[in-house]
């Protein structure tokens, strides 16, 4: 975590514990640090502070908008259509799938090799009935920036009055959201992606967008979201969000420069090393690329030993690995998508660790072709 | 590279090894991609034995290797029950995951041996290195690595196989291990709860028969031939005086031929894929033709087992295993 946003939290857990909600002065001290978190996240959206909903992660973020949104449409006038991409995070595609169990309909628009999704057959896909339009800002595998403006003006256009939803867990450490997500109605964020705590989290709610709750109580959030709110949460998120901001674009310049020094060195060092993914399409920080002919689950090995940490697909809950569905939602075929491993650099990463993984990767790769092929 | 199930066996297996002196790393196998509740490669095994290694602060990791499990024993077990044959999964996923898939990986990771929680030892016989019987008898698993040959003995650690089951347990509780008393697995691990005929049911179209006596007389109906295994005795729902158990299965007709347990008697069965470890002896050996049955002394002659006494038959697709004392010389399997 940012160190900024670990002070900031630490009087919420043992001098100042009061309920925000209650009315005596310990509960507004506690009240005063999660509206002046709401605001410094609301401005860091582009949105005013009574659009902020606080909860417990993107996940949960997510699953609000697109079913609370798709329930509201639904009681207010019938409509039935969902239109997301095939990329989506698990958080998405799961609600939708929930909401398919139902009676929506599901349309799930597939990307380009670029890893950008189809524009041409999301439009196709909107109608009148159109209720809630998903479509992530930046893909949380291979960091493949969505043209978000773009499907609002679709969205706008051919399914005027449907809701548009961004998940925008990935984007902050990269992209300014009152920018780059002022056009959707609904945007969810996660702390944990740019130095805040895990289990904290928000959607934007512009205007008069309308949900319906998942948890119901007492109020809390504007009855968009019941429970005592977590403050210590609140305020770690809103101070990570504000020094992310504050610091992005020389972050982001940095983070540049010591990716595409890893990317180039693979790409020198490493035979038939293929990238995914538009390189100018993709956010600063990520590598995805496959190694022909190395099993991914096999290199993650092999690095982690060499003190490399990477991924690959997404994590399933026993931890195993299974062949991505973003890989496969660009149309890849899984041979390259089980070959296919993923580098993260962030505001800690250091030139040492680019130095360390150029002298790993190429030597570990090697070993698990030669060995894979004796 | 140890392969920890989650089970109290591979949990102290990996602590052995470490006590031993080697660099350990844990791995756990997902192998069934469908839903179980107490299959071997369920998300809670797999928590038990990532808490384990953590607990022992060695590194753990899962391999996905679901597709292959599919392809290479799951398809193979419902064909063969399809046939009226009796397969043997764990056989076939020690055969081509645990020694097939995961050693290749751990030689590629450039480990120099993988390791179980088998009973059941990696003896050096006079005549090069042999699966033996594991130190409790009664737990004694040999029989399903009957498959090992003389490369993967050379690189397979089974330390377990050195101690009893109670001293398994002992040390698994002096070492304050989470899974000290975990009960152990005894189904196949990808049936779920509703049994062998749901999920073969699910799979497969159920072919119904006679039920016949040895002279062909009929005397009852079955709802399919996947519900019964040679030697069988229960769900007969038949009243005839003598006990009877299944003697036949002829997946032709679908018919079920029933009969005392003298019918069942042989004096000799066939094989298929017969390998040797070590080289076949002038003499008889002993032959072993269940996980935990006992012994019989037979001759073997290329492809065929000569029982020195009548012995109850076996169900084709079973393993029979030779033994020479307490040494697995090798096997094959029933046709």
């Amino acid at each position: 975590m940012r160190p900024e946003a670990v002070e900031a939290m630490r009087p919420f857990f043992a001098d100042s514990f009061a309920n925000p909600s209650g009315s005596h002065a310990a509960s507004r001290v506690a009240k005063t640090a999660l509206e002046e978190a709401r605001e410094v996240v609301a401005a860091a959206c582009g949105a005013e502070p009574h659009e902020i909903v606080f909860t417990a992660g993107g996940s949960e973020a997510d699953n609000l908008a697109v079913k609370g949104a798709a329930w509201a449409a639904r009681d207010r006038d019938g409509r039935d259509g969902i239109v997301t991409t095939a990329i989506e995070h698990k958080a998405v595609l799961g609600a939708c799938g929930r909401l398919e169990r139902e009676g929506f309909r599901v349309v799930r628009v597939a990307a380009q090799v670029s890893g950008v999704l189809d524009l041409d057959a999301l439009g196709a896909a909107l109608d009148e009935r159109t209720a809630v339009v998903s479509v992530m800002l930046v893909n949380n595998e291979t960091g493949t920036v969505q043209p978000l403006a773009e499907v609002a003006a679709l969205v706008r256009e051919r399914a005027p009055g449907a809701v548009l939803h961004t998940d925008a867990v990935q984007a902050p450490q990269w992209l300014d959201l009152s920018v780059h997500a002022s056009a959707a109605d609904l945007v969810a964020i996660s702390g944990h992606k740019f130095g805040g705590p895990k289990g904290a989290g928000a959607l934007v709610v512009r205007g008069d967008t309308v949900l319906v709750p998942l948890v119901e109580g007492g109020g809390h959030e504007r009855d968009r979201r019941a429970g005592t709110q977590n403050v210590a949460g609140a305020v770690g998120f809103a101070t990570a969000l504000r020094v992310t901001d504050e610091r992005r674009a020389d972050e982001v310049a940095r983070i540049r420069q010591l990716r595409d020094r890893l990317e180039a060195g693979l790409a020198r060092s490493v035979p038939r090393f293929v990238a995914n993914g538009d390189h100018d399409r993709r956010v600063a920080g990520v590598i995805h690329a496959a190694f022909p002919g190395v099993e991914a689950e096999a290199l993650l090995v092999a690095l982690d030993q060499r003190d490399v940490y990477a991924a690959s697909g997404s994590a399933c809950s026993s931890g195993s690995i299974d062949p991505s569905h973003v890989l496969l939602g660009m149309g890849m075929d899984r041979d390259r998508a089980l070959s296919s491993v993923r580098f993260s650099l962030g505001y800690a990463s250091t030139d040492a660790d680019v130095d360390l993984a150029l002298s790993v990767v190429p030597e570990a790769v090697e070993m698990l072709r030669t060995a894979s092929t004796s | 590279m140890v392969m920890m199930s989650g089970g109290v066996d591979s949990s102290v297996a990996a602590a052995m090894l470490q006590e031993q002196g080697h660099d350990v790393t844990g791995v756990t196998l997902k192998l069934w991609g469908g839903v179980s509740d107490s299959g071997c490669c369920s998300v809670s095994d797999v928590e038990d034995a990532r808490r384990v290694a953590a607990q022992l602060g060695i590194p753990h990791y899962v391999f996905n290797f679901s597709d292959d499990f599919d392809a290479n024993v799951v398809a193979p077990y419902v064909e063969a029950y399809a046939a009226g044959t009796t397969p043997n999964p764990c056989v076939e996923c020690n055969r081509t995951m645990k020694f097939g898939r995961l050693f290749a990986r751990a030689m590629q990771l450039g480990y120099d041996a993988v390791a179980t929680g088998h009973h059941a030892r990696v003896v050096a016989a006079p005549a090069g290195l042999a699966i033996g019987r594991g130190a409790d008898r009664a737990k004694d698993q040999s029989y399903v690595l009957y498959m090992l040959g003389a490369a993967e003995l050379a690189c397979t650690l089974l330390p377990v196989g050195e101690i009893t089951k109670a001293e398994v347990r002992a040390r698994a509780a002096a070492l304050d291990l989470r899974t000290a008393a975990k009960a152990e697995s005894m189904d196949v691990c990808f049936i779920t709860r509703g049994g062998r005929e749901t999920f073969l049911g699910d799979r497969i179209a159920r072919r119904p028969g006679a039920i016949v006596d040895r002279a062909g007389g009929v005397v009852g109906t079955h709802d399919g031939i996947d519900a019964f295994t040679i030697g069988q005795r229960r769900g007969l729902a038949v009243a005839v005086g003598e006990r009877q158990y299944v003697v036949d299965i002829d997946a032709g007709s679908g018919d079920i031929t029933i009969g005392p347990r003298a019918d069942l008697l042989r004096d000799s069965l066939t094989m298929r894929d017969v390998t040797w470890n070590l080289a076949p002896p002038a003499g008889a050996v002993e032959v072993q033709a269940r996980a935990h049955g006992e012994p019989a002394s037979a001759l073997v002659d290329g492809c065929t087992v000569r029982f020195v006494e009548p012995h109850v038959r076996v169900a084709p697709g079973q393993v029979v295993a030779f033994y020479a004392g307490d040494v697995l010389l090798g096997g094959g399997i029933a046709t």
